[in-house]
């Protein structure tokens, strides 16, 4: 329990930090007295204008964006009952990727980009589960045998169009492939989402911890299964595609920040929700500000990034793991 | 009253029937024994006893009311099943695993307090694990992780105890001790154990009704005195059985 208060202070104090991070650093950096300065001033100075008009809407952005994958991936690994699924394994980001590509295709943007991202995310949902839904219920392994080979599918209709696109906006599309929180404008639905999936996942924090231990127990225990699960996929799916229409798809968050604190603090969810959701805003946030200015003037896309960060940190993970359980 | 009861129950698995016109009226203080062969429907009985399973006709009631008004939270009150296997995909602890037994009786937003921890570390001195509270499930042994989900069962307390093949993997002592602490504890606090087990002699020692499956949807049902012989067992088994007997005890032993 104390560990677990020191854990959630800590993160609080990460997730501060890589805010003040991401509001000094820049092709102008500024200094904790300039940032401090703009809090309690009103006046339009140009740290002003830049700590709020620029680098905070970006920050919010990857900050939510991260959060939101973070949670995703947390419900997503109880409900397959797999240490390994990430928010996007049924397919959700690479349907938003079909239709958010076939729109800057045709040279479409904004709200176009966005909105056919959400559309498409949610026609994968339904593909997902109308075709492994049998006998009033989804297995997991069903689930996720369906929802790989549909992913595989929009993967060979995402190559198609690259192919057939034109040269421009081709270098748009691949930044956005890989997730990249550039020019996008904040979608004011995206907060309230993280907060409703919030709120509902803590209330049912004490449920998760027995469905993951399978359904059965779960319902021998008292948790209604069929319609906590049924919720939690339409809440881990709506989560995931509004992170995917702000950022793309940006990988592995959603994957390694779960996995990782259920390796520190185990698997109680009414700790790791809360911790989840401020590990995995950091950690986007941590990875955009790398990404704008490591080869400033140029931007990467901030799923490079990530990658860079979760490919060796997470086989470092498994490989200790696998000591652990050699023990045994 | 009976605490549960059968009314007309009819369970097939795939074509195959378990029972037919099951009427049974089980009564606290009773301990209750399933026999059957591999795949005669014992544990699919058992599922359907505490509502996990909603494929049958007829009736089940718990206290006079039929199980399926009663609501899952409330269910889980009543009636508490170990079954035979777990799944512990991430790494939870002994002690947190056993208080899950408490789920329903602490809403959504309630924290587990003191005396929910006491009756979990009081299951876990029943079952002899005190000592590895504090260990991660997934380091356990299989004789271990089955005295955890005992645990979590007598952390639960319903009034009903289904326990799915409970002497598995134990040792000879845990067997013994185990089922000792149960059948004791279901009569002097008048619950009611429903159990399906392999061992006839456990079975003989232990229980006081008998619920023999002989397949086909046959079955046999009564006191130990009245069910127990060897007719009856070898008819079950589809197996010659013989009987051994010295003065008051009796051994039954494939021939």
């Amino acid at each position: 329990m104390s560990k677990s208060v020191s854990l959630l202070i800590f993160l609080l104090i990460i997730s501060l930090a890589s805010f003040l991070l991401a509001f000094s650093v820049g092709s102008i950096s500024l200094s904790l007295e300039d940032i401090l300065s703009t809090f309690f001033s009103d006046n339009v100075s140009i740290a002003h204008t830049i700590v709020w008009e620029l680098r905070m809407p970006r920050a919010y952005i990857a900050f939510v964006t991260g959060s939101l994958l973070s949670l995703a991936g947390l419900i997503m690994q109880v409900l397959l009952r797999n240490p390994l699924a990430d928010p996007y394994i049924l397919g959700v980001s690479s349907g938003a990727s079909v239709a958010a590509l076939s729109a800057m295709a045709l040279g479409l943007t904004g709200i176009w980009v966005s909105g056919g991202a959400f559309v498409g995310a949610f026609i994968s949902i339904l593909l997902v589960f109308g075709l492994s839904h049998r006998d009033g219920s989804w297995n997991p392994s069903r689930l996720l045998l369906t929802g790989v080979v549909i992913a595989a599918g929009w993967g060979a209709m995402i190559n198609f169009i690259l192919s057939i696109s034109p040269d421009k906006p081709l270098r748009g599309m691949l930044f956005w492939l890989m997730g990249d929180i550039n020019n996008i404008s904040a979608d004011p639905a995206s907060i309230l989402v993280l907060i409703i999936g919030i709120i509902i996942t803590i209330g049912v924090a004490r449920q998760l911890n027995i469905l993951s231990r399978g359904d059965l127990q779960a319902a021998a225990l008292g948790v209604s299964v069929k319609p906590l699960r049924i919720s939690l996929f339409i809440l881990a799916s709506c989560l995931t595609a509004f992170a995917v229409i702000q950022a793309g798809s940006v990988g592995f968050v959603g994957l390694i920040v779960p996995h990782m604190l259920r390796l520190i603090i185990g698997s109680d969810h009414r700790i790791l929700i809360p911790s989840s959701v401020l590990l995995g805003g950091s950690l986007l946030l941590i990875s955009d500000t790398i990404a704008r200015t490591i080869i400033a003037p140029q931007q990467l896309p901030v799923g490079v990034i990530t990658a860079f960060i979760g490919v060796p940190f997470f086989l470092y993970l498994l490989n200790k793991n696998f000591d652990r359980n050699a023990i045994k | 009253m009976s605490v549960l009861s059968t009314n007309n129950l009819q369970l097939n698995i795939a074509n195959k029937q378990v029972c037919n016109e099951l009427n049974l009226e089980f009564n606290r203080g009773e301990v209750w024994g399933i026999l059957g062969c591999n795949g005669v429907g014992k544990t699919t009985l058992l599922h359907t006893l505490c509502g996990l399973r909603d494929e049958y006709s007829g009736d089940i009631f718990i206290k006079n009311k039929n199980i399926i008004q009663i609501k899952r939270k409330l269910i889980a009150r009543m009636i508490g099943i170990q079954l035979q296997h777990s799944e512990d995909p991430f790494p939870t602890t002994v002690l947190e695993t056993v208080l899950t037994g408490r789920h329903p009786y602490i809403s959504n937003w309630q924290w587990e307090d003191e005396d929910d921890l006491q009756k979990a570390i009081n299951a876990l001195g029943v079952v002899d694990l005190e000592d590895l509270s504090e260990r991660p499930i997934n380091q356990l042994s299989g004789g271990e992780r089955q005295r955890v989900s005992l645990a979590t069962l007598i952390t639960q307390d319903p009034d009903i105890f289904l326990l799915d093949e409970p002497n598995s993997h134990l040792d000879l002592s845990h067997q013994i001790n185990l089922l000792t602490h149960f059948t004791n504890y279901i009569k002097q606090n008048k619950r009611l154990l429903v159990m399906t087990l392999h061992d006839i002699n456990l079975a003989s020692r232990f229980c006081t009704h008998l619920l023999l499956l002989t397949g086909q949807g046959q079955f046999i049902a009564g006191q130990v005195e009245e069910v127990l012989n060897i007719d009856n067992l070898s008819n079950t088994y589809k197996y010659p059985i013989i009987e051994i007997s010295d003065n008051d005890n009796s051994l039954y032993i494939p021939q």
